[in-house]
Order: structure tokens, then sequence, then C-alpha cells
């Protein structure tokens, strides 16, 4: 039943899986990692993403190519703003208290959610692909975007990678996830490093759901599954570890394209569920996790 | 008699009376608030008095309903003895999630129960064979009975939801009072105190769950037979959301709390839907609003306020 060509396709498939799933999981560990806060509304900032970006290429005339650059532009800041006014109506009103800002970001999905509904309507709509070229294979042919997503998130989480280690900002925001009193007693403002986290982190989302749109259709229940999944991915990686989750994403990616593709999507879902259960529950620090 | 007991006896009575005096419309309404409030009670024993926040409470509700419902469908059992079966899936179904979430606290603790419930709400969609998924199933009127009492009719099915509201609420107040009930709420406050007194945080937070399920799977198995329907959406995440919500406005951690937060809710949601189909907003707003404003709920509030022995 598994044979050569099938199996190439599924990883295939699998890799551009991991790779948007790589850039959603990558925000979610990024907001846990320094506020140490569960965004249950994570999946709807990558579902907003994808909204977002068929309105914008609605809006935009001229080739296919160049509404969706402007889609990917804009879509991910408009998020990012969103999930800043979120940040500071909401979250920092609780003091980042970890219960509190689940429910409340449970309360918030649900509101994303009927906005989009409201909005944008109950319909799944596509955008169009900027190209269209294939690479040949001898068994198939192949689409060019899907290998292009792939380059651009490898692309994107090196930029996040060199922005955390490299950049001042990302300093500041190491040293608040250290310590955020003592980056306060240094002088760093924890309110706005708060705040443009929480919004780097949803704008990942909208940025990697915006990749998607060409390949799957956007619709306003589509942030369910990314939102598990990348807990799965945050969770199995161990909470905060960025290493750990573009690793986790790797193999759940890979391994959920493949059972999904051999057997059956649900199958996939059931058995990656109870196994992220089981990791929090047996090895709390995640799989790769360093804290002990 | 104790004031408070005079108290949950009047709520009682009055529910029975009104069963009179409802217009059809408010009548079935309230029979359903009765037995979603049963589940709300059930998740207030866990997150109100032993503080464990779960999400994943629609498991234990589901495992009460497809248990009966199944039973009752694949296996033609009678009502009568499928209904005890759903109460025990429920108390299983929890003991099990349990005996592995209790490990975790906290966040995992919520991420953990939420896991459980999504794979349980998978199950569902993967043996749509018998479940029929999403669009669930419904149930035979005919086996819709308890003996003589046919629970598909209105008048019966009113006087069979307040006996079991009436049981559950009356068994939550004994609870709260025992010396158990006490040492639940020790739990909530101070876990690593009351392990230094002397008690096991680990077996007294099992059997809070487990009483919890119990609760859950009776509503899920009632709710079942009662409007003879069982369907994929009553396990899915948003109707562990619900009870939560429910508990919240009410007041967690008061008796009434589960029934107040369920009727305002059911009807906030029902009016609103006659002005706008936005009811995800409604729950939505609800929740932020409770969290940022109101964390105690009404009855707490009222308790900390004006009332000072609300249970």
């Amino acid at each position: 039943m598994i044979s050569g060509p099938y199996l190439l396709l599924a990883l295939m498939e699998g890799t551009v899986m991991a790779a948007v799933l790589a850039l959603t999981a990558v925000g979610l560990s990024l907001v846990f990692g320094v506020m140490r806060v569960v965004n249950v509304a994570h999946g709807e900032f990558f579902m907003l993403g994808a909204v977002l970006a068929w309105f914008v290429a609605q809006a935009v005339p001229g080739p296919a190519w160049a509404a969706f650059v402007v889609a990917l532009l804009v879509a991910p800041l408009i998020v990012a703003a969103l999930a800043a006014l979120a940040d500071w109506a909401v979250l920092k009103r609780l003091g980042y208290e970890p219960e509190a800002t689940i429910v409340a970001t449970i309360g918030l999905s649900y509101i994303l959610q009927q906005g989009a509904l409201s909005f944008f309507g109950p319909d799944a709509r596509p955008i169009e692909a900027p190209f269209t070229w294939r690479i040949q294979f001898p068994w198939f042919g192949y689409s060019g975007y899907k290998v292009a997503v792939v380059v651009a998130a490898v692309v994107i989480l090196l930029a996040v990678w060199l922005f955390m280690n490299r950049s001042r900002a990302g300093l500041v925001m190491r040293a608040t996830q250290i310590d955020r009193d003592t980056a306060r007693a240094f002088g760093i403002n924890v309110d706005r490093v708060y705040a443009l986290v929480f919004a780097m982190g949803a704008g990942l989302a909208g940025l990697a759901a915006v990749l998607l749109v060409p390949i799957q259709q956007a619709h306003y229940l589509m942030g369910h599954d990314p939102l598990l999944l990348s807990f799965i991915v945050v969770i199995i990686g161990g909470l905060g570890s960025v290493r750990g989750t573009l690793i986790a994403a790797l193999v759940i990616g890979l391994s959920d394209g493949v059972i999904s593709f051999f057997w059956s999507p649900t199958l996939a879902k059931i058995l990656a569920t109870l196994f992220v259960a089981l990791v929090l529950v047996f090895r709390p620090q995640g799989l790769f996790g360093e804290r002990a | 008699m104790r004031r408070d007991l005079a108290l949950h006896l009047a709520v009682i009575a009055g529910l029975a009376v009104l069963s009179v005096l409802l217009p059809p419309y408010h009548h079935t309404n309230t029979a359903r608030i009765m037995l979603l409030a049963v589940y709300a009670m059930g998740y207030n024993i866990a997150f109100g008095y032993t503080g464990l926040l779960s999400l994943g409470h629609a498991l234990f509700f589901g495992a009460g309903m497809y248990a009966t419902g199944l039973l009752m469908e694949l296996g033609d059992w009678p009502a009568a003895v499928a209904l005890p079966m759903g109460l025990l899936a429920g108390g299983a179904a929890a003991v099990a999630v349990g005996l592995l979430a209790l490990r975790t606290a906290g966040v995992s603790f919520m991420i953990v129960t939420l896991m459980f419930a999504q794979a349980g709400y998978l199950l569902v969609m993967y043996f749509t064979a018998y479940t029929r998924g999403e669009e669930g199933f419904n149930l035979a009127r005919a086996a819709r009975a308890i003996g003589p009492l046919d629970l598909s009719s209105d008048g019966t099915r009113y006087a069979v939801a307040l006996v079991l509201f009436a049981v559950a609420l009356l068994g939550q107040l004994a609870l709260v009072r025992s010396r158990f009930g006490r040492v639940m709420v020790a739990m909530r406050e101070n876990e690593e105190r009351s392990r230094m007194l002397g008690y096991d945080p680990f077996r007294v937070k099992l059997i809070a769950l487990g009483v919890s399920g119990l609760y859950s799977g009776a509503a899920g198995a009632a709710y079942g037979v009662m409007f003879g329907y069982v369907g994929a959406s009553f396990v899915a995440t948003q109707f562990s959301i619900l009870p939560l919500l429910w508990v919240l406005l009410g007041g967690a951690g008061t008796t009434l709390g589960p029934l107040l937060g369920a009727v305002l809710m059911f009807y906030l949601i029902d009016i609103a839907s006659g002005y706008t189909t936005a009811h995800l907003a409604v729950i939505g707003v609800a929740l932020l609003v409770l969290v940022l404003f109101a964390p105690r709920g009404l009855l707490g509030v009222v308790r900390e306020r004006l009332v000072r022995w609300l249970p």
C-alpha cells in the first residue's frame, strides 16, 4: 500500500504542513515563553490572517501576484495591531494571571470567530496563488507554490531567530522572559514588550495563514486545527523553547501528513492529542525541553 | 430546619410551581435548563469548590449521553437500565482522565483536559458508522420511557428533570457542608497547607472530579433520553466552555450559582438571537466581561456584600 511515489508525495505535503505549522507554533511559543500566557485565540488570529488576506486581495486591482504580495504585507500587520489592542484592553488588565488569561482568550476567540462569520460569511473562499508553475516529477507534477511556501517559512523563521538573538529589541524581549521584575528595574518598558510580543506572535500566525490561503481556502472555522496542532507542537517541543518547537513542528507536520495520507486525518489527530496529553503529564518540560 | 436547606427547598418548590404556570415554550426551556444546571453543578464541584479549572467536561457529559444513547440505539436496552450506565460512564471517564490529568496543575491541567476532551470528540467523529458523527442520531420515541413514565411527554419530562435536579442540588449542598466538602475547599485555597495537615490532595481531587463526572454523566444521559437526540456538538469544545461560563456567571463555589448562571445565559442567548445571529459573540463578550469585572459571579458578590451565610 505504501509505495515510493506515494510516500514521496505524502512527505512533501507533510513538509508544507510542517512549514506553515512551524510559523504558527513559533508565534504561540514566543507568547508563552516571554509572557507565560497560553493564547487560546491564536487559532483565530491565524484565521483572521487568511480572511483579511481575502479582503485585501479583493480590494487590490491588477495581477494575482500583486494582490497576493499586498495581502502578505498588510494582513499580518492588521492582525498584529488587533492583538496589541487585545493585549492592552484585556490581558494587561488581568495582570497576565495564567488561568484568567486563558478564559479571556477563549472569550476573545469566540468574538473573533463571530466577527469573521458576520463580515466574511460562512463560505470558504480561495485566493489565487501568485504563480502557477509546476515541478514535474517522473510520477506526478507538484505545485511550485507549495515549494515556495516552504522556502518562505524557512526565511521568515531565520529572520525571527536573528531578531530574537541579534537585535536589541530581541535582547530586551529575552531579558523580560528571564526576569520580568529585574528587566523593569533596568528601565525596560515591560508593558510595551508584552504588547509587542503578543502582536508578533499573532502576526506570525497571520503570516502563516496568508501563505496557506492559496492552498487551502479561507474559512471562519479554519483556526481550529492550527490551534490544536500548534498546542501539540509547542507542548511536545517544550513550552517556550523555540528550537524544540521547530523540531516538533517538523515531526508532527510530517507524521500528520503521512498518517492522514495513508490512514485517516481523524486518526492522526486522535493519536496526536492523546500523545500531547501524555507528554504534559509525564514530561511537562516537553520532549526537547531543557529545564528539568 | 437550617436556613440554607430551607432556601434550597424553596428553589425546588418554586420550580415545581413554575411547571404549572409556564407557557409551553418556557416550560420546555426550563426542563432543559434544569438538566444543564445539573451539568453546571458537576462543573462547580470540580471548579468552584475544588479549584480544578477543567476545559474538558464535555467529555464527561458526552460519555453519559453516548453511553446511554448507544446502548439504547444499538443494544436495544430499556431506558431504565441505560440511564444509570450513562451516569457511571461519566464518573468513569472523569476518574480515568483524573488519574492522569491530576498529576498536573494549573495551566497544564487545563490543556490536558482540553486535549482529552478533544480526543473524545474526534473518537465520536472517527466512529461515524455508529455515532453518525456531526449529524448525530435520534432516539425512538417508544424507547424513551421508564416503565409507565413517558419521558417524551412535556409534563413527565419536566417532573423527572425536576427530581434529578432536586437530588443533584441537595446532594451538592450535603457534599459542600460535609467534612469532605471543607477539605475540597482547603485544596482550592491552599494545597500545600492541606497536604501538611495530612490530607492527600491527589485522592481528594480525584474523588471530587469523579463526583463531578457522575453529575455530568447523569445530565448528559438524561438530556439525550429526554430530548431524544444524541449528537457530537455535545462533546465539542464549546460544550466544555459553557459550564465554565454558567458557573462564572452565577458564582463559582456557590450552590445556587450554577442554576442561576445557566438560566441567565440560556435566556441571554435566546433573547439575543431574536435580534442578531451572533450568539458566539454573546458567549465571548460574557466571558470577557466576567473575567475582567466580576470574577466572583453574581452570587459570589451577593455572598460577599449581603447574605454571608449563602452556601
